[in-house]
């Protein structure tokens, strides 16, 4: 082993601590690097480019540049001398617009649903702007204020002169906001109930969530709505049977907790031991160890995850349809068999513009909960530095 | 028998005995884990424990909380019997301050939030009284400057230190440590070390389990070797390392000290 080194060495001056050398030069440097770095790269990057050119110029020509803006019928989004090949029947959805968010509800109270969407905006608004003041009080409004806000607006209270509407006049987006947010607001403390109740060292407690969670989680989720509809009043005497909404709400909400349940676990499952052990020994009861110290970390770990379950539980509500209620791709579903705007570019359109509600909400809650996660790793990094 | 809580506040305190260990038995499945444990501890004293790995040494320190169940014996603690009973446990982890190998910090909450969270919620205590409690104990281990970081950016050192405050923001009659140092980078023993000789010096009741036998003989009054879950020796420092009694203890000390 002689090496041909000193076998003694002092440093006479500290070494300097210098800037990392520059590895990327503008955008050349970055297409090299990142496009065409190797053969498959380049490959890939020649793959998508094509992907792109043959997918994109005919949706840009469907959607905008051969697009019936305005219109009163069928007619104008039919092939004519001036338009050949029509693209998307966007006169349709204006007309029909109005239906796709109220529904039936009547003309004249429509102003009531506005205000329900403004009040729910500002209230999601407080909650979701995490520098919001108050956020406490933000918490009570959207929980407690809002929900008997909601019912008496929507549902009506003939003392304050807001005429009764039952809810088979509900409708289109309205229907399909209400069932997304009860369905999100209950199921994930029932959910995290749920997954406590697993871990139980009481069976009862341990068995009852058991059996709730693989019982619905192993039912599809029609199932548990006709359920939830049809045999529900088998057992609750009609006059005292709940409405058909507020039974496919509740379906809803029970299905999406199970399925939170599991999600929740797994994060309490990554919790350490030592963590529990910490809060014991420095007597908190078991409640307060859970909501002071575990939750708040399991909770963390989960986030991606329980935004996953909220964005299938947000399309999942289209399915309440088959037990009668019209939500909004019922609403679609319905404009579309128009005798007056029957043409193919109307279909098509009324599933693009669906379409694009679907996913400018979820797509929302996705970029919101990076937002929040990027946020919470910032502040405790869990991980070492 | 037992006694009840507010008898806990009453009486107890002033008793001379401190914690009181009766024919304690523990089985981990099939594996006797403590096996007839019987031990008296003063109020003030200081015990260092010792033993090689799996001697059941810290699952002894562990149930002084009730961190672990036990199948036969009794374990009294500032007066108060252990039982299942949760209200009892509860009162004696009041008492009852423990520092982790691993320091068991909340990575959630900022240093000063671990320091106040159960004297608000166990001890009831208002948050700005807290927090004073809170910010005396961080200036005694050195760190008042570490309280709005959050623990992932302490060093291990630093954070045990933490964890020491912590446990004396609930004002504890008795501190017991697991190995406390075993889980720190070599140069951070130290700082932990000083701050445990610190709290010594106050008369504080304290169990140890270590291996660090410069501080045992430095502030111990009683040193006790443990193997295969019984207590082999337990005597006074000097005679313990000068002169040791049992085989097994001579021989570990063989080892450790070399």
């Amino acid at each position: 082993m002689v090496s041909t080194t000193a076998v003694q060495f002092l440093r006479q001056a500290p070494a300097p601590s210098l800037p990392p050398p520059s590895l990327r030069a503008g955008v050349f440097g970055w297409l090299r690097v990142n496009l065409f770095s190797s053969p498959l790269n380049i490959a890939l990057t020649l793959l998508c480019i094509g992907l792109i050119a043959w997918v994109v110029p005919p949706l840009v020509r469907f959607l905008l540049i051969n697009a019936t803006w305005s219109g009163s019928d069928r007619e104008a989004c039919l092939a004519s001398p001036a338009n050949p090949n029509p693209g998307a029947c966007w006169a349709f959805i204006r007309v029909w617009f109005s239906y796709f968010v109220y529904g039936f509800y009547p003309i004249g109270q429509r102003w009531r649903v506005d205000v329900f969407f403004l009040a729910l905006a500002f209230g999601i608004g407080w909650l979701a702007w995490l520098r919001a003041p108050r956020r406490d009080i933000g918490a009570v409004y959207f929980f407690i204020v809002l929900p008997i806000l909601s019912l008496v607006l929507l549902g009506g209270l003939p003392l304050l002169g807001l005429s009764y509407v039952p809810t088979n006049l509900w409708g289109g987006i309205l229907v399909t906001i209400v069932v997304a947010t009860i369905g999100m607001v209950f199921s994930l403390p029932l959910g995290i109930l749920l997954a406590l109740g697993r871990r139980s060292r009481i069976p009862v407690v341990r068995w009852l969530s058991i059996m709730f969670i693989e019982f619905v989680r192993g039912v599809p989720l029609i199932t548990v709505l006709f359920m939830a509809s049809v045999m529900l009043p088998l057992f609750v005497p009609e006059p005292l049977a709940p409405d058909k909404l507020v039974r496919a709400l509740i379906g809803v909400a029970l299905f999406a907790s199970a399925y939170m349940a599991e999600v929740v676990r797994g994060g309490l499952l990554a919790i350490p031991r030592g963590q529990y052990e910490a809060a014991q020994a420095l007597g908190l009861s078991y409640w307060r160890m859970t909501g002071l110290v575990i939750l708040p970390q399991a909770l963390r770990v989960t986030l991606p995850n329980i935004v996953n379950v909220f964005i299938a539980l947000f399309k999942d509500t289209t399915l309440v349809f088959i037990v009668g209620i019209f939500d909004f791709l019922r609403t679609v579903e319905v404009a579309r068999g128009d005798q007056k705007w029957t043409s193919p570019v109307a279909s098509l359109t009324g599933y693009v513009f669906a379409a694009l509600f679907y996913f400018v909400c979820c797509y929302a809650m996705s970029r919101y909960a990076r937002r929040v996660e990027a946020r919470l790793a910032r502040r405790s990094a869990l991980k070492r530095r | 028998m037992a006694k009840s809580l507010d008898d806990a506040h009453t009486g107890p305190p002033h008793a001379q005995t401190a914690i009181e260990i009766i024919a304690l038995n523990k089985w981990f499945g099939e594996f006797h884990v403590l096996r007839d444990i019987d031990l008296k501890v003063a109020r003030g004293e200081r015990i260092v424990i010792c033993g090689p790995s799996g001697s059941g040494k810290s699952t002894l320190l562990r149930c002084i909380n009730h961190l672990e169940d036990w199948q036969s014996g009794r374990i009294v603690v500032d007066g108060i019997e252990l039982t299942d009973d949760p209200k009892q446990i509860v009162a004696v982890r009041r008492d009852v301050g423990m520092v982790f190998q691993q320091f068991n910090l909340f990575p959630h909450l900022t240093v000063l939030e671990n320091c106040t969270l159960a004297p608000i919620w166990v001890r009831k205590m208002a948050k700005r009284d807290a927090e004073a409690l809170a910010m005396k104990y961080l200036e005694r281990v050195k760190i008042p400057e570490q309280a709005q970081k959050y623990p992932a950016r302490l060093s291990g050192g630093q954070q045990q230190r933490v964890a020491i405050a912590r446990a004396l923001c609930m004002n504890p009659d008795i501190m017991l440590f697991d190995e406390p140092t075993s889980a720190l980078d070599p140069e951070m023993v130290k700082e932990v070390l000083d701050t445990m000789v610190e709290l010594a010096s106050d008369g504080i009741t304290m169990l140890v389990v270590s291996h660090e036998m410069g501080f045992a003989r430095q502030v111990a009054d009683r040193m006790i070797f443990m193997a295969d879950g019984q207590i082999l020796e337990i005597n006074e420092p000097q005679g313990f390392f000068d002169a040791p009694q049992h085989e097994r203890t001579r021989l570990f000390l063989q080892q450790i000290l070399r």
